[in-house]
């Protein structure tokens, strides 16, 4: 009898908070429908690794090693950020660059909303040595696969609770954004009209830009290579218009496939010794003023655009420069819907909502340049 | 927990690096599509 019951006096009243937190994560994907794409893997596997004496991480138990599958997974695509590489893949064949490439100028706003990244690591080095400050100012990014291969790289203590910080701002955009676009802006100014003049994309401007961005990027911020490469490379497949298997293969197989590893192998970083500390907190409040300030900085930056322009750009455009992909650039068009239901500002918010795509990953990169060895 | 406030003006100067360069970055990427636009059309 002692050994079917041995085990339970092992538990840790940590590890049953961790249970909870496993199970609000699932509750907040199933019935919020936050994210669940990665919320519920990462709940579940909250509860798997938080068992005691748990056979699916590496344990080592009178001195024998046993593994455990999350352990070896990990070790096989967190470790070496493969999984978030190989999701980039999927996510590049995914992404339509055309609103984007038919008003170019639009991608200066999804450089505007990377400031919050650059802004949240002085203010978490504060409180964190330098590459776990820059880990955590990565949450925003607003793009999962760059916060993982960022903070895996510098060596971060924190990956799970970066990962949690990460993927459920990314799914509380429409709550987080719009306090902080009214705050500042004006009426007036969320009612500027800006008329959509399509330009037709040529299918060389569409092949050659994923190529030109990728040579651009590594030149500057050779780290970034690895993203941004991996990324337009699942662009390049889409657009070459002779790979549709591969392109519809990576946009659903190898995506859907590395999703459900990521988000499960993940969990091993939220054990209750690593998750449980006031670090966690800290890092939950971090990644808000990452977001937020993300969207004053593509705000405040078309507000400070306006002042030498004729033709005036609607300021919450520059919101929609976050990676959140298409929540942020809808949300801007309802947002413009709402003060005038004539306001059509879809094409330009996703067209800004792309180019924060390329933004965040390419501040990943900078972000690596800077802090990696 | 100690709070070093120093470490936030000392770090500034990545953020003026990095916003710096992500603006450089997709600076040449609006022009280089500006420019195959003009190719297209010749």
């Amino acid at each position: 009898m002692e050994a079917l019951f041995s085990n339970v006096l092992n538990l840790q009243w940590q590890q049953v908070v961790m249970w909870g937190i496993g199970a609000l994560l699932i509750y907040l994907a199933i019935a919020r429908d936050m994210e669940p794409t990665l919320l519920l893997p990462l709940g579940f596997g909250a509860i798997l690794v938080n068992l005691p004496f748990s056979g699916a991480v590496t344990q080592v138990i009178n001195g024998v090693t046993e593994h455990g599958a999350l352990s070896v997974l990990f070790d096989a695509g967190i470790a070496n950020e493969l999984f978030p590489l190989l999701l980039f893949i999927g996510i590049g064949a995914m992404i339509d660059f055309g609103p984007l490439l038919s008003n170019p100028k639009l991608m200066i706003f999804g450089a505007a909303a990377q400031f919050g990244i650059f802004f949240t690591l002085c203010a978490a080095s504060m409180f964190f040595d330098i590459n776990d400050a820059a880990s955590i100012a990565i949450i925003g990014a607003a793009d999962g696969p760059t916060a993982i291969a960022v903070a895996q790289k510098l060596g971060s203590k924190y990956l799970g609770a970066i990962m949690v910080s990460a993927y459920s701002y990314m799914a509380l955009v429409p709550v987080i954004q719009p306090p902080v676009i009214r705050l500042l802006t004006t009426k007036k100014e969320r009612m500027i009209r800006m008329p959509y003049h399509e330009h037709n994309v040529s299918k060389i401007t569409r092949i050659l830009f994923p190529i030109l961005t990728t040579v651009v990027a590594g030149l500057v911020a050779p780290a970034s290579v690895a993203l941004v490469g991996f990324l337009m490379f699942g662009n390049l497949i889409r657009e070459c218009g002779v790979l549709d298997s591969l392109s519809d293969t990576a946009q659903h197989v190898l995506a859907n496939l590395i999703t459900i590893l990521l988000g499960i192998t993940i969990a091993c970083q939220m054990k209750a010794e690593q998750f449980l500390r006031p670090d966690t907190l800290l890092i939950l409040g971090l990644g808000l003023v990452a977001f937020i300030m993300d969207t004053a900085g593509g705000v405040l930056f078309a507000k400070f655009l306006n002042l030498f322009l004729k033709e005036k750009i609607n300021p919450m455009i520059g919101a929609a420069g976050i990676s959140a992909f298409p929540m942020s650039g809808r949300i801007v068009h309802k947002m413009g819907l709402k003060e005038d239901p004539s306001n059509f500002l879809l094409m330009h918010s996703i067209g800004v909502n792309v180019s924060g795509q390329i933004a965040s990953v390419i501040a990943g990169g900078l972000i690596l340049n800077f802090f990696l060895h | 927990m100690q709070i070093n406030f120093h470490a936030f003006t000392q770090n500034l100067r990545y953020m003026g690096l990095g916003m710096l360069g992500i603006f450089a970055v997709i600076g040449v990427l609006v022009l280089s599509v500006y420019l195959l636009r003009l190719i297209d059309k010749k």
